[in-house]
């Protein structure tokens, strides 16, 4: 596997307001990385960061295998919610403007508006679009290019469930297509259905990064077991010695419908590392 | 160049859904084309109403607009969106500053044509005007590249356009005056289309619109270090 980009000890702040501390980790070519935090974390602060928009105020971004080449050197699709959109123009004009830049063909903006199922607003002015339809005409314009690294800023903060899962039918064909994805959010079901890895950020430090099974399982620290019975009742009961006499007598008794590792999820794995909940 | 004509094709598209800009590129020569029609007074020196409008338009229309430009892409972000796709700020800034250039001159035709001149002096009215037009687009450029925000820009561009456009009309009045507006590039352009057709040497006026060419490219140089097209605002989402 190729690395992407390197981030090392990567701090900032604003004024003396210290937002990022010691950032380190590294993005592998096609996978989908999550950066998991609450508002106010940095997320949006690390993805201006490494797309080149803020220069940190210490560490340093690079990309490549021997870590050598700079973020510039890649192709980048970027999609922010405070990115601008020309206002005026129709959605069309606003995604021809960058299709001229890139050297991309009309046919595939159409593609892509197929696939955004913006069709139907082509040819609407920006200025009188949902927030979501600007979220996917932002999305498409990140998408227009072919490239390395896709940074998404919670692609679907605010949008109705519909609307997100498009949004995350987009991003899984994007990863099966190859492409790298850099992905805010601070929902976690979005981090666990979509994520290869996930970062979790809080208060500008990574609390802890892997894949967010292995997270769980690894934050599974008191051993328990959840049992559902037929009657659909749950108990969640050490996974130790001293339940052996209550299983067997449920085993016996063929009322076990299910037996699970009762892991945390990403969400009270936050919680239990920081105090805090993802979604305050 | 390619990049160049984007950036232009994108600014016509917005002028036709603009409407507040197209009425600033049409009213001027519109006006005066209403007043040389249809205000006649005896002994009024020739070409009265070109000349006016023609010096106010110089001094106002290409600075607002091209000031209104850059800094409502910054305040939108869409200026940063373009350059993280590769468009230089140079590539920007002759893209808004030709489309501005091109319309302007367009107008300074319409005043050419409204003028009872000869054909020379049709010549030396529209490179007149397209001097003043750079000037202004120059300056105009600097407090874009200046201000965060539209709101900010026009803060700036109001007073600084009526020192500029009133100096020239204050300064028929008042000799104190006319020596300190002599240094501005519209009180300049204002005298050189009143010179047209007499034999006056218009050397100094040349020199002094260099000189506050070169003065507002420098300004802008200043202000573009200090603040950038990408620093104007950061791409944080809340603010
Ligand atoms: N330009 C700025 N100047 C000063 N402080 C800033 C600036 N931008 C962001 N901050 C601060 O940095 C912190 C992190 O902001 P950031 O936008 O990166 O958070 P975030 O994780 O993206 O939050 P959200 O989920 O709400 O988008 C916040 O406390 C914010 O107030
Ligand atoms: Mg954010």
């Amino acid at each position: 596997m190729t690395t992407l980009i390197r981030a090392e000890h990567i701090a900032h702040s604003f004024g003396n307001q210290k937002i990022l501390e010691d950032i380190s980790f590294t993005v592998e070519r096609g996978e989908v990385i999550g950066l998991l935090g609450p508002s106010g974390a940095g997320k949006t602060t690390l993805v201006n960061i490494l797309t080149g928009q803020l220069k940190a105020t210490g560490g340093s971004v690079r990309t490549g295998e021997e870590g050598r080449r700079e973020p510039a050197c890649l192709e980048t699709g970027i999609m922010m919610d405070s990115f601008g959109l020309y206002e005026r123009l129709s959605v069309w004009e606003n995604l021809r403007i960058f299709a001229d830049i890139y050297r991309v063909s009309g046919e595939r903006i159409e593609k892509l508006l197929d696939r955004t199922q913006l069709r139907t607003a082509r040819n609407t002015a920006v200025n009188k679009l949902s927030k979501g339809m600007r979220g996917r005409v932002n999305l498409c314009r990140a998408l227009l290019k072919d490239a390395d690294i896709l940074y998404l800023d919670e692609p679907t903060s605010g949008l109705d469930p519909a609307t997100t899962w498009k949004i995350h039918q987009l991003i899984r064909e994007e990863r099966e297509g190859g492409t790298t994805v850099f992905l805010t959010t601070h929902n976690m079901h979005e981090a666990e259905t979509l994520c290869d890895r996930v970062m979790l950020l809080n208060q500008g430090k990574i609390v802890e990064q892997g894949v967010p099974g292995d997270i769980c399982t690894r934050h599974n620290s008191r051993g328990e077991i959840e049992v559902t019975l037929r009657g659909g009742e749950k108990h969640v009961i050490p996974n130790a010695p001293e339940s052996e006499i209550l299983l067997s007598t449920w085993i016996r008794e063929e009322k076990i419908l299910s037996i699970h590792s009762s892991e945390p999820d990403l969400e009270n794995v936050f919680l239990r590392i920081t105090g805090r909940r993802l979604c305050d | 160049m390619r990049h160049i004509i984007t950036i232009i094709k994108k600014q016509i598209r917005d002028t036709l859904r603009n409407k507040a800009v197209f009425i600033q590129f049409v009213m001027f020569p519109a006006l005066a084309a209403f007043m040389t029609k249809s205000i006649q007074i005896e002994g009024m020196p020739a070409n009265f109403f070109v000349k006016l409008f023609a010096a106010m338009y110089v001094g106002m229309v290409p600075f607002t607009n091209i000031a209104a430009i850059i800094s409502e892409e910054k305040e939108k972000n869409t200026l940063r969106v373009l350059l993280m796709a590769d468009v230089t700020p140079w590539q920007y800034l002759a893209g808004v500053g030709s489309y501005v250039f091109f319309f302007c001159m367009l107008g300074a035709g319409v005043f050419c044509l409204l003028g009872e001149y000869t054909l020379g002096e049709r010549g030396a009215f529209l490179l007149i005007m397209a001097a003043g037009i750079l000037a202004s687009l120059l300056l105009g450029a600097a407090v874009g590249a200046g201000s965060g925000s539209q709101m900010a820009a026009t803060s700036v561009t109001v007073p600084v356009m009526l020192l500029f456009s009133f100096l020239p009309m204050f300064s028929t009045f008042n000799s104190d005056i006319a020596k300190v507006a002599k240094y501005t590039y519209t009180e300049q352009i204002r005298l050189l289309l009143d010179s047209l057709g007499t034999e006056s040497g218009p050397l100094e006026g040349i020199l002094i619109i260099a000189v506050n060419m070169i003065l507002f490219a420098g300004l802008f140089c200043l202000l573009y270090r200090r603040q950038g097209f990408r620093q104007g605002r950061p791409a944080l989402t809340k603010n």
